[in-house]
Protein backbone atom coordinates (compact mmCIF):
# COMPACT_ATOMS: atom_id res chain seq x y z
CA UNK A 1 0.00 0.00 0.00
CA UNK A 2 1.21 3.29 -0.62
CA UNK A 3 2.59 5.10 2.75
CA UNK A 4 1.82 8.86 3.36
CA UNK A 5 4.79 10.39 2.68
CA UNK A 6 6.76 13.61 3.04
CA UNK A 7 6.21 16.29 0.85
CA UNK A 8 9.37 17.54 -1.64
CA UNK A 9 11.25 20.18 -0.69
CA UNK A 10 10.36 21.82 -3.68
CA UNK A 11 6.94 22.50 -3.78
CA UNK A 12 6.95 22.87 -7.82
CA UNK A 13 7.70 19.54 -8.09
CA UNK A 14 5.15 18.10 -5.58
CA UNK A 15 2.51 20.50 -7.61
CA UNK A 16 3.67 19.07 -10.96
CA UNK A 17 3.20 15.68 -9.71
CA UNK A 18 -0.02 16.38 -8.13
CA UNK A 19 -0.69 17.60 -11.49
CA UNK A 20 0.01 14.39 -13.39
CA UNK A 21 -2.15 12.39 -11.34
CA UNK A 22 -4.73 14.77 -11.77
CA UNK A 23 -3.96 14.24 -15.52
CA UNK A 24 -4.25 11.09 -16.00
CA UNK A 25 -7.21 10.76 -13.09
CA UNK A 26 -9.27 13.21 -15.39
CA UNK A 27 -8.39 11.39 -18.82
CA UNK A 28 -9.38 7.95 -16.78
CA UNK A 29 -12.77 9.46 -16.46
CA UNK A 30 -13.20 10.49 -20.15
CA UNK A 31 -11.86 7.29 -21.38
CA UNK A 32 -14.03 5.59 -18.82
CA UNK A 33 -17.79 8.11 -20.53
CA UNK A 34 -16.46 7.33 -23.93
CA UNK A 35 -16.67 3.51 -23.18
CA UNK A 36 -20.32 3.30 -21.14
CA UNK A 37 -21.53 5.51 -23.87
CA UNK A 38 -20.38 4.00 -26.87
CA UNK A 39 -22.00 1.11 -25.92
CA UNK A 40 -25.04 2.46 -24.85
CA UNK A 41 -25.51 4.90 -28.11
CA UNK A 42 -24.46 0.43 -30.19
CA UNK A 43 -27.70 -0.67 -28.39
CA UNK A 44 -29.95 1.97 -28.75
CA UNK A 45 -28.07 2.56 -32.22
CA UNK A 46 -27.94 6.27 -31.54
CA UNK A 47 -25.99 7.67 -34.39
CA UNK A 48 -25.96 11.34 -33.12
CA UNK A 49 -24.07 9.93 -29.64
CA UNK A 50 -21.97 7.83 -31.80
CA UNK A 51 -20.76 10.59 -33.83
CA UNK A 52 -19.89 12.72 -30.39
CA UNK A 53 -18.28 9.96 -29.62
CA UNK A 54 -15.59 10.07 -32.36
CA UNK A 55 -15.47 13.79 -32.00
CA UNK A 56 -14.91 13.26 -28.36
CA UNK A 57 -11.72 10.92 -28.93
CA UNK A 58 -9.65 13.90 -30.26
CA UNK A 59 -9.76 15.39 -27.01
CA UNK A 60 -9.04 11.68 -25.09
CA UNK A 61 -5.55 12.01 -28.10
CA UNK A 62 -4.95 15.39 -27.15
CA UNK A 63 -4.87 14.70 -23.00
CA UNK A 64 -2.71 11.91 -24.07
CA UNK A 65 -0.27 14.34 -25.60
CA UNK A 66 -0.66 16.94 -22.88
CA UNK A 67 0.17 13.86 -20.08
CA UNK A 68 3.41 13.14 -22.71
CA UNK A 69 5.19 16.03 -22.82
CA UNK A 70 4.40 16.96 -19.04
CA UNK A 71 6.23 13.65 -18.03
CA UNK A 72 9.66 14.20 -20.80
CA UNK A 73 9.82 18.25 -19.13
CA UNK A 74 9.57 16.68 -15.63
CA UNK A 75 11.84 13.87 -16.55
CA UNK A 76 14.30 16.67 -18.50
CA UNK A 77 13.91 19.16 -15.50
CA UNK A 78 13.91 17.45 -12.30
CA UNK A 79 15.80 14.03 -12.74
CA UNK A 80 12.92 12.37 -10.77
CA UNK A 81 14.20 9.08 -8.77
CA UNK A 82 12.98 6.22 -7.24
CA UNK A 83 8.72 6.54 -6.48
CA UNK A 84 8.73 9.47 -8.58
CA UNK A 85 10.44 8.22 -11.11
CA UNK A 86 7.79 5.30 -11.40
CA UNK A 87 4.81 8.04 -11.01
CA UNK A 88 6.08 9.74 -14.07
CA UNK A 89 6.96 6.77 -16.49
CA UNK A 90 3.70 4.65 -15.36
CA UNK A 91 1.94 8.10 -16.12
CA UNK A 92 3.08 7.59 -19.90
CA UNK A 93 2.02 3.87 -19.84
CA UNK A 94 -0.91 4.35 -18.29
CA UNK A 95 -1.95 7.49 -21.05
CA UNK A 96 -0.93 5.48 -23.53
CA UNK A 97 -3.21 2.50 -22.52
CA UNK A 98 -5.92 4.91 -21.80
CA UNK A 99 -5.47 6.24 -25.38
CA UNK A 100 -5.87 2.85 -26.80
CA UNK A 101 -9.38 2.62 -24.46
CA UNK A 102 -10.37 5.96 -26.56
CA UNK A 103 -10.04 4.59 -29.66
CA UNK A 104 -12.03 1.06 -29.29
CA UNK A 105 -15.02 2.85 -27.88
CA UNK A 106 -14.68 4.70 -31.40
CA UNK A 107 -14.14 2.24 -33.10
CA UNK A 108 -17.41 0.61 -31.50
CA UNK A 109 -19.28 4.26 -32.27
CA UNK A 110 -17.80 3.72 -35.98
CA UNK A 111 -19.85 0.29 -36.13
CA UNK A 112 -22.79 1.95 -34.81
CA UNK A 113 -22.78 3.92 -37.44
CA UNK A 114 -22.77 1.17 -39.99
CA UNK A 115 -25.21 -0.42 -38.40
CA UNK A 116 -28.75 0.87 -40.22
CA UNK A 117 -32.08 -0.21 -41.54
CA UNK A 118 -31.94 -2.90 -38.38
CA UNK A 119 -32.72 -2.95 -34.99
CA UNK A 120 -30.94 -5.15 -32.26
CA UNK A 121 -32.48 -7.55 -30.57
CA UNK A 122 -32.10 -7.85 -26.50
CA UNK A 123 -31.56 -11.45 -26.49
CA UNK A 124 -28.50 -10.77 -28.80
CA UNK A 125 -27.19 -8.07 -26.98
CA UNK A 126 -27.62 -8.63 -23.29
CA UNK A 127 -24.35 -10.75 -23.30
CA UNK A 128 -22.43 -7.77 -24.78
CA UNK A 129 -24.25 -5.55 -22.29
CA UNK A 130 -22.96 -7.63 -19.69
CA UNK A 131 -19.69 -7.58 -20.95
CA UNK A 132 -19.45 -4.14 -21.07
CA UNK A 133 -20.66 -3.60 -17.68
CA UNK A 134 -17.59 -5.86 -16.58
CA UNK A 135 -15.14 -4.17 -18.34
CA UNK A 136 -16.32 -0.86 -16.82
CA UNK A 137 -15.81 -2.46 -13.44
CA UNK A 138 -12.51 -3.40 -14.53
CA UNK A 139 -11.38 -0.18 -15.81
CA UNK A 140 -12.70 1.62 -13.06
CA UNK A 141 -10.93 -0.80 -10.40
CA UNK A 142 -7.78 -0.49 -12.47
CA UNK A 143 -7.55 3.46 -12.75
CA UNK A 144 -8.69 2.80 -8.70
CA UNK A 145 -5.98 1.15 -7.53
CA UNK A 146 -3.88 3.44 -10.00
CA UNK A 147 -4.54 6.82 -7.88
CA UNK A 148 -4.30 5.01 -4.85
CA UNK A 149 -1.02 3.10 -5.36
CA UNK A 150 -2.99 0.22 -4.15
CA UNK A 151 -0.48 -2.99 -5.05
CA UNK A 152 -3.47 -5.67 -3.65
CA UNK A 153 -6.40 -4.45 -5.63
CA UNK A 154 -3.87 -4.23 -8.62
CA UNK A 155 -3.16 -7.77 -8.56
CA UNK A 156 -7.08 -8.35 -8.08
CA UNK A 157 -8.07 -6.66 -11.35
CA UNK A 158 -5.11 -8.73 -12.98
CA UNK A 159 -6.95 -12.02 -11.97
CA UNK A 160 -10.13 -10.90 -12.75
CA UNK A 161 -8.80 -10.51 -16.59
CA UNK A 162 -9.27 -14.32 -16.62
CA UNK A 163 -12.94 -13.75 -16.44
CA UNK A 164 -13.31 -11.72 -19.11
CA UNK A 165 -11.27 -13.81 -21.89
CA UNK A 166 -14.09 -16.45 -20.65
CA UNK A 167 -17.14 -14.29 -20.78
CA UNK A 168 -15.89 -13.16 -24.36
CA UNK A 169 -15.33 -17.51 -24.97
CA UNK A 170 -18.93 -17.71 -24.07
CA UNK A 171 -20.36 -14.64 -25.80
CA UNK A 172 -18.83 -15.57 -29.36
CA UNK A 173 -19.93 -18.98 -28.75
CA UNK A 174 -23.63 -17.80 -28.13
CA UNK A 175 -23.77 -15.40 -31.06
CA UNK A 176 -22.17 -18.16 -33.17
CA UNK A 177 -25.30 -20.53 -32.59
CA UNK A 178 -27.74 -17.29 -32.79
CA UNK A 179 -26.06 -17.04 -36.55
CA UNK A 180 -26.50 -20.93 -37.00
CA UNK A 181 -29.76 -20.47 -36.03
CA UNK A 182 -30.82 -18.23 -38.76
CA UNK A 183 -28.45 -16.88 -41.27
CA UNK A 184 -30.53 -13.86 -40.98
CA UNK A 185 -29.20 -13.10 -37.74
CA UNK A 186 -25.73 -13.39 -38.89
CA UNK A 187 -25.27 -9.29 -39.51
CA UNK A 188 -26.13 -8.19 -36.42
CA UNK A 189 -24.53 -10.92 -34.53
CA UNK A 190 -21.31 -10.22 -36.45
CA UNK A 191 -21.78 -6.73 -35.21
CA UNK A 192 -22.08 -7.40 -31.78
CA UNK A 193 -18.88 -10.25 -32.13
CA UNK A 194 -16.53 -7.43 -33.31
CA UNK A 195 -18.11 -4.88 -30.64
CA UNK A 196 -16.99 -7.97 -27.88
CA UNK A 197 -13.56 -8.16 -29.05
CA UNK A 198 -13.27 -4.24 -28.60
CA UNK A 199 -14.55 -4.64 -25.21
CA UNK A 200 -12.10 -7.82 -24.34
CA UNK A 201 -9.22 -5.60 -25.54
CA UNK A 202 -10.17 -2.80 -23.53
CA UNK A 203 -9.84 -5.20 -20.08
CA UNK A 204 -6.90 -6.14 -21.74
CA UNK A 205 -5.50 -2.26 -21.09
CA UNK A 206 -7.27 -2.31 -17.92
CA UNK A 207 -5.27 -4.91 -16.98
CA UNK A 208 -1.99 -3.08 -18.54
CA UNK A 209 -2.97 -0.37 -16.13
CA UNK A 210 -3.00 -2.63 -12.80
CA UNK A 211 0.27 -3.77 -13.61
CA UNK A 212 1.85 -0.61 -13.84
CA UNK A 213 -0.08 0.58 -10.39
CA UNK A 214 1.48 -2.75 -9.10
CA UNK A 215 4.23 -1.23 -9.69
CA UNK A 216 3.95 1.97 -9.35
CA UNK A 217 3.26 1.24 -5.53
CA UNK A 218 6.20 -2.10 -4.98
CA UNK A 219 8.90 -0.85 -7.84
CA UNK A 220 8.31 -4.50 -8.97
CA UNK A 221 6.85 -5.96 -12.31
CA UNK A 222 4.24 -7.90 -11.94
CA UNK A 223 5.59 -10.91 -12.84
CA UNK A 224 4.09 -14.35 -13.79
CA UNK A 225 6.04 -15.79 -10.34
CA UNK A 226 4.85 -12.52 -8.40
CA UNK A 227 1.01 -13.14 -10.01
CA UNK A 228 0.91 -16.76 -9.49
CA UNK A 229 1.97 -16.21 -5.80
CA UNK A 230 -0.73 -13.37 -5.29
CA UNK A 231 -3.18 -15.55 -7.33
CA UNK A 232 -2.41 -18.00 -4.12
CA UNK A 233 -2.89 -15.80 -1.82
CA UNK A 234 -5.94 -14.45 -3.11
CA UNK A 235 -7.37 -18.12 -3.17
CA UNK A 236 -6.50 -18.98 0.55
CA UNK B 1 34.49 10.77 -26.02
CA UNK B 2 32.20 8.05 -25.65
CA UNK B 3 28.31 7.75 -24.26
CA UNK B 4 27.98 8.63 -20.90
CA UNK B 5 27.02 5.22 -18.86
CA UNK B 6 23.40 5.62 -17.71
CA UNK B 7 21.11 4.30 -15.05
CA UNK B 8 20.16 1.54 -17.68
CA UNK B 9 24.31 0.35 -17.52
CA UNK B 10 25.15 0.41 -14.10
CA UNK B 11 24.07 -3.20 -13.90
CA UNK B 12 26.85 -4.94 -14.36
CA UNK B 13 26.49 -8.12 -16.51
CA UNK B 14 30.17 -9.39 -14.79
CA UNK B 15 30.14 -11.98 -12.20
CA UNK B 16 30.29 -10.66 -9.08
CA UNK B 17 33.38 -9.76 -8.10
CA UNK B 18 35.32 -10.05 -4.52
CA UNK B 19 35.33 -7.55 -1.62
CA UNK B 20 38.76 -5.42 -1.97
CA UNK B 21 38.17 -2.98 0.91
CA UNK B 22 35.65 -4.11 3.98
CA UNK B 23 34.54 -1.49 6.86
CA UNK B 24 33.64 -3.64 9.93
CA UNK B 25 31.92 -1.92 12.64
CA UNK B 26 33.50 0.66 12.09
CA UNK B 27 32.55 4.00 14.71
CA UNK B 28 34.70 7.79 14.32
CA UNK B 29 34.76 9.97 17.09
CA UNK B 30 35.85 13.41 16.62
CA UNK B 31 36.91 13.87 20.73
CA UNK B 32 33.71 13.19 22.30
CA UNK B 33 31.32 13.76 19.43
CA UNK B 34 30.60 10.60 17.26
CA UNK B 35 30.81 11.12 13.67
CA UNK B 36 29.95 7.21 12.21
CA UNK B 37 28.02 4.42 14.40
CA UNK B 38 28.78 0.65 13.20
CA UNK B 39 29.29 0.95 9.60
CA UNK B 40 29.69 -2.38 7.87
CA UNK B 41 30.15 -1.80 4.08
CA UNK B 42 31.90 -4.10 1.34
CA UNK B 43 33.76 -2.51 -1.89
CA UNK B 44 33.86 -4.60 -4.07
CA UNK B 45 37.14 -5.19 -6.42
CA UNK B 46 36.82 -2.87 -10.14
CA UNK B 47 33.85 -1.48 -8.97
CA UNK B 48 32.64 2.30 -8.29
CA UNK B 49 31.01 2.80 -5.45
CA UNK B 50 29.11 5.80 -4.60
CA UNK B 51 28.73 7.18 -1.14
CA UNK B 52 25.59 9.54 -0.62
CA UNK B 53 23.42 11.02 1.97
CA UNK B 54 22.93 14.74 3.45
CA UNK B 55 25.58 17.06 4.46
CA UNK B 56 27.72 16.13 8.39
CA UNK B 57 26.08 12.44 7.68
CA UNK B 58 30.15 10.72 7.67
CA UNK B 59 30.05 9.77 4.41
CA UNK B 60 33.63 11.85 3.90
CA UNK B 61 34.64 10.57 7.38
CA UNK B 62 33.84 7.20 6.16
CA UNK B 63 35.83 7.99 2.88
CA UNK B 64 38.91 9.53 5.01
CA UNK B 65 38.75 6.44 7.13
CA UNK B 66 39.73 4.36 4.07
CA UNK B 67 42.91 5.27 3.61
CA UNK B 68 43.81 6.93 7.26
CA UNK B 69 43.28 10.42 6.09
CA UNK B 70 41.70 10.81 9.93
CA UNK B 71 44.99 10.52 11.22
CA UNK B 72 46.40 13.74 10.52
CA UNK B 73 43.29 15.06 12.44
CA UNK B 74 43.41 15.80 16.33
CA UNK B 75 41.16 14.25 18.63
CA UNK B 76 39.79 11.58 15.59
CA UNK B 77 39.94 8.32 17.07
CA UNK B 78 38.78 5.20 15.23
CA UNK B 79 37.15 2.21 16.22
CA UNK B 80 36.18 -1.51 13.89
CA UNK B 81 38.15 -2.97 11.51
CA UNK B 82 38.72 -1.73 7.56
CA UNK B 83 40.46 -4.88 5.78
CA UNK B 84 41.83 -3.70 2.64
CA UNK B 85 42.47 -7.28 1.26
CA UNK B 86 41.56 -9.01 4.10
CA UNK B 87 44.50 -6.85 6.18
CA UNK B 88 43.27 -4.42 8.83
CA UNK B 89 44.51 -0.64 8.13
CA UNK B 90 44.45 0.15 11.58
CA UNK B 91 47.32 -2.26 12.88
CA UNK B 92 49.99 -0.77 14.38
CA UNK B 93 52.56 -2.61 11.92
CA UNK B 94 50.86 -1.18 8.52
CA UNK B 95 52.81 1.70 7.05
CA UNK B 96 50.64 4.61 6.62
CA UNK B 97 52.38 5.87 4.07
CA UNK B 98 52.56 2.76 1.96
CA UNK B 99 49.13 1.95 2.46
CA UNK B 100 48.08 5.47 0.98
CA UNK B 101 50.17 4.44 -2.02
CA UNK B 102 47.88 1.68 -1.94
CA UNK B 103 44.32 3.78 -1.48
CA UNK B 104 44.98 7.01 -3.40
CA UNK B 105 42.50 9.93 -3.44
CA UNK B 106 41.36 12.72 -5.10
CA UNK B 107 39.71 15.77 -3.78
CA UNK B 108 37.11 18.09 -4.71
CA UNK B 109 39.25 21.26 -5.40
CA UNK B 110 41.54 20.48 -7.92
CA UNK B 111 45.09 21.08 -6.02
CA UNK B 112 47.96 20.67 -8.42
CA UNK B 113 51.23 21.53 -6.69
CA UNK B 114 52.77 24.26 -7.49
CA UNK B 115 55.12 22.73 -10.09
CA UNK B 116 55.56 21.58 -13.97
CA UNK B 117 52.71 19.00 -15.18
CA UNK B 118 55.83 16.51 -15.63
CA UNK B 119 56.76 17.06 -11.78
CA UNK B 120 53.26 17.06 -10.59
CA UNK B 121 52.59 13.50 -11.75
CA UNK B 122 56.31 12.38 -11.53
CA UNK B 123 56.14 13.57 -8.05
CA UNK B 124 54.47 10.33 -6.29
CA UNK B 125 56.40 7.75 -8.06
CA UNK B 126 59.67 9.36 -7.13
CA UNK B 127 59.29 9.41 -2.88
CA UNK B 128 57.77 5.54 -3.48
CA UNK B 129 60.96 4.81 -5.50
CA UNK B 130 58.88 3.31 -8.29
CA UNK B 131 61.06 4.17 -10.76
CA UNK B 132 64.27 2.91 -11.63
CA UNK B 133 65.85 5.22 -14.04
CA UNK B 134 64.13 8.59 -15.88
CA UNK B 135 63.12 6.53 -18.69
CA UNK B 136 61.06 4.40 -16.40
CA UNK B 137 59.85 7.98 -14.68
CA UNK B 138 58.85 8.99 -18.18
CA UNK B 139 56.93 6.58 -18.77
CA UNK B 140 54.82 6.39 -15.58
CA UNK B 141 54.82 10.11 -15.84
CA UNK B 142 52.97 9.45 -19.52
CA UNK B 143 50.84 6.16 -19.34
CA UNK B 144 49.62 7.96 -16.07
CA UNK B 145 48.48 11.21 -17.91
CA UNK B 146 47.25 9.09 -21.04
CA UNK B 147 45.02 6.86 -18.63
CA UNK B 148 44.27 10.16 -17.55
CA UNK B 149 42.83 11.36 -20.74
CA UNK B 150 44.45 14.31 -20.68
CA UNK B 151 47.63 13.54 -22.54
CA UNK B 152 46.54 15.12 -25.83
CA UNK B 153 45.87 18.21 -24.11
CA UNK B 154 49.39 18.38 -22.09
CA UNK B 155 52.05 16.30 -24.26
CA UNK B 156 53.48 19.48 -25.47
CA UNK B 157 53.55 21.46 -22.71
CA UNK B 158 54.75 19.22 -19.77
CA UNK B 159 57.12 21.33 -18.08
CA UNK B 160 54.84 24.33 -18.27
CA UNK B 161 52.90 24.46 -14.35
CA UNK B 162 50.23 22.53 -13.58
CA UNK B 163 48.66 25.64 -12.16
CA UNK B 164 47.80 26.89 -15.43
CA UNK B 165 45.46 24.63 -16.95
CA UNK B 166 41.66 24.02 -16.40
CA UNK B 167 40.12 23.36 -13.21
CA UNK B 168 38.83 20.31 -15.72
CA UNK B 169 42.54 19.53 -16.23
CA UNK B 170 43.54 20.48 -13.37
CA UNK B 171 41.37 17.82 -11.66
CA UNK B 172 42.67 15.08 -14.51
CA UNK B 173 46.04 15.97 -13.66
CA UNK B 174 45.40 15.26 -10.00
CA UNK B 175 43.79 11.54 -10.73
CA UNK B 176 46.76 11.32 -12.66
CA UNK B 177 49.30 12.02 -10.35
CA UNK B 178 46.79 9.87 -7.67
CA UNK B 179 47.11 6.68 -9.93
CA UNK B 180 51.08 7.31 -10.80
CA UNK B 181 51.70 5.06 -8.01
CA UNK B 182 50.04 2.34 -8.77
CA UNK B 183 47.39 2.34 -6.64
CA UNK B 184 44.67 -0.58 -5.89
CA UNK B 185 41.61 1.92 -4.85
CA UNK B 186 41.36 5.24 -5.62
CA UNK B 187 38.92 7.78 -3.08
CA UNK B 188 37.46 10.16 -4.75
CA UNK B 189 36.07 12.93 -2.70
CA UNK B 190 33.05 14.94 -4.55
CA UNK B 191 35.42 15.32 -7.44
CA UNK B 192 33.58 17.24 -9.54
CA UNK B 193 32.02 20.11 -7.43
CA UNK B 194 34.06 22.26 -8.43
CA UNK B 195 33.83 21.58 -12.70
CA UNK B 196 31.52 22.48 -14.96
CA UNK B 197 29.29 20.11 -16.58
CA UNK B 198 31.21 18.92 -20.10
CA UNK B 199 34.69 18.77 -17.55
CA UNK B 200 32.13 16.49 -15.28
CA UNK B 201 31.40 14.36 -18.13
CA UNK B 202 35.06 14.16 -18.95
CA UNK B 203 35.87 12.73 -15.25
CA UNK B 204 32.86 10.78 -15.22
CA UNK B 205 33.56 8.90 -18.50
CA UNK B 206 37.92 8.38 -17.04
CA UNK B 207 36.06 6.99 -13.54
CA UNK B 208 34.33 4.48 -16.10
CA UNK B 209 37.41 3.23 -17.72
CA UNK B 210 39.69 3.64 -14.95
CA UNK B 211 37.61 0.81 -12.93
CA UNK B 212 38.86 -1.81 -15.26
CA UNK B 213 42.19 -1.10 -13.30
CA UNK B 214 41.09 0.20 -10.01
CA UNK B 215 38.54 0.02 -6.97
CA UNK B 216 36.86 3.02 -6.70
CA UNK B 217 34.58 4.94 -4.10
CA UNK B 218 33.58 8.42 -4.80
CA UNK B 219 31.61 10.83 -2.32
CA UNK B 220 29.43 12.78 -4.39
CA UNK B 221 26.35 15.09 -3.48
CA UNK B 222 24.83 14.57 -6.87
CA UNK B 223 22.42 11.81 -6.81
CA UNK B 224 22.62 12.06 -10.81
CA UNK B 225 26.07 11.73 -10.90
CA UNK B 226 25.89 8.59 -8.28
CA UNK B 227 23.38 7.18 -10.61
CA UNK B 228 25.70 7.44 -13.51
CA UNK B 229 29.01 6.28 -12.57
CA UNK B 230 28.81 3.86 -9.54
CA UNK B 231 27.20 -0.01 -9.61
CA UNK B 232 27.08 0.26 -6.24
CA UNK B 233 25.24 2.66 -3.96
CA UNK B 234 25.83 3.28 0.08
CA UNK B 235 23.25 5.93 1.52
CA UNK B 236 24.47 7.71 5.12
CA UNK B 237 22.60 9.72 7.32
CA UNK B 238 23.37 10.66 10.79
CA UNK B 239 26.63 8.93 10.64
CA UNK B 240 24.99 5.55 10.00
CA UNK B 241 24.73 3.94 7.08
CA UNK B 242 20.96 3.27 6.16
CA UNK B 243 21.14 1.60 2.81
CA UNK B 244 23.38 -0.16 0.57
CA UNK B 245 22.52 -1.90 -2.79
CA UNK B 246 23.08 -1.93 -6.30
CA UNK B 247 22.52 1.54 -8.03
CA UNK B 248 19.98 0.71 -10.22
CA UNK B 249 17.96 -0.69 -7.19
CA UNK B 250 18.50 2.30 -4.50
CA UNK B 251 17.72 4.72 -7.58
CA UNK B 252 14.69 2.93 -8.28
CA UNK B 253 13.34 1.47 -5.76
CA UNK B 254 15.02 1.79 -2.70
CA UNK B 255 14.27 -0.62 0.74
CA UNK B 256 14.04 2.35 3.01
CA UNK B 257 11.65 4.92 3.19
CA UNK B 258 14.85 7.35 4.84
CA UNK B 259 16.50 6.78 1.29
CA UNK B 260 13.89 7.13 -0.80
CA UNK B 261 13.06 10.87 0.89
CA UNK B 262 16.55 11.96 0.41
CA UNK B 263 16.94 10.94 -2.88
CA UNK B 264 13.58 12.01 -4.45
CA UNK B 265 14.21 15.42 -2.50
CA UNK B 266 11.40 15.07 0.32
CA UNK B 267 12.00 16.82 3.66
CA UNK B 268 13.10 14.31 6.02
Amino acid sequence: MHNPSNEHIVSSYEDELTELASAISEMGGMVEAAVADATRSLLKLDHEQAKAIIAGDKRIDEKHRVIDDMAVSMIARRQPMARDLRAIITAIHVAGDLERVGDMAKTISRRTLQIEGLSLTPKFYNGVKHMSDLILRQLKAALDAYATRNSSAAVEVCNADDEIDALYTSLFRELLTYMMEDPRNITQCTHLLFCSKSLERVGDHATNIAEAAFYLDTGKQLSESVEELHRTQVKE
Amino acid sequence: MTTQTSLAQTVDPRPLTRSKLVGDRVCVFYGAKQALFDVHLEIEENRVTSLIGPSGCGKSTFLRALNRMNDTIENCRVTGEIRLDGEDIYDRNIDVVELRARVGMVFQKPNPFPKSIYENVAYGPKIHGLARSKADLDEIVTSSIRRAGLWEEVKDRLQEPGTGLSGGQQQRLCIARAIATKPEVLLMDEPCSALDPIATAIIEELIDELRENFTIVIVTHSMQQAARVSQKTAFFHLGKLIEEGATGDIFTNPVNKQTQDYITGRIG
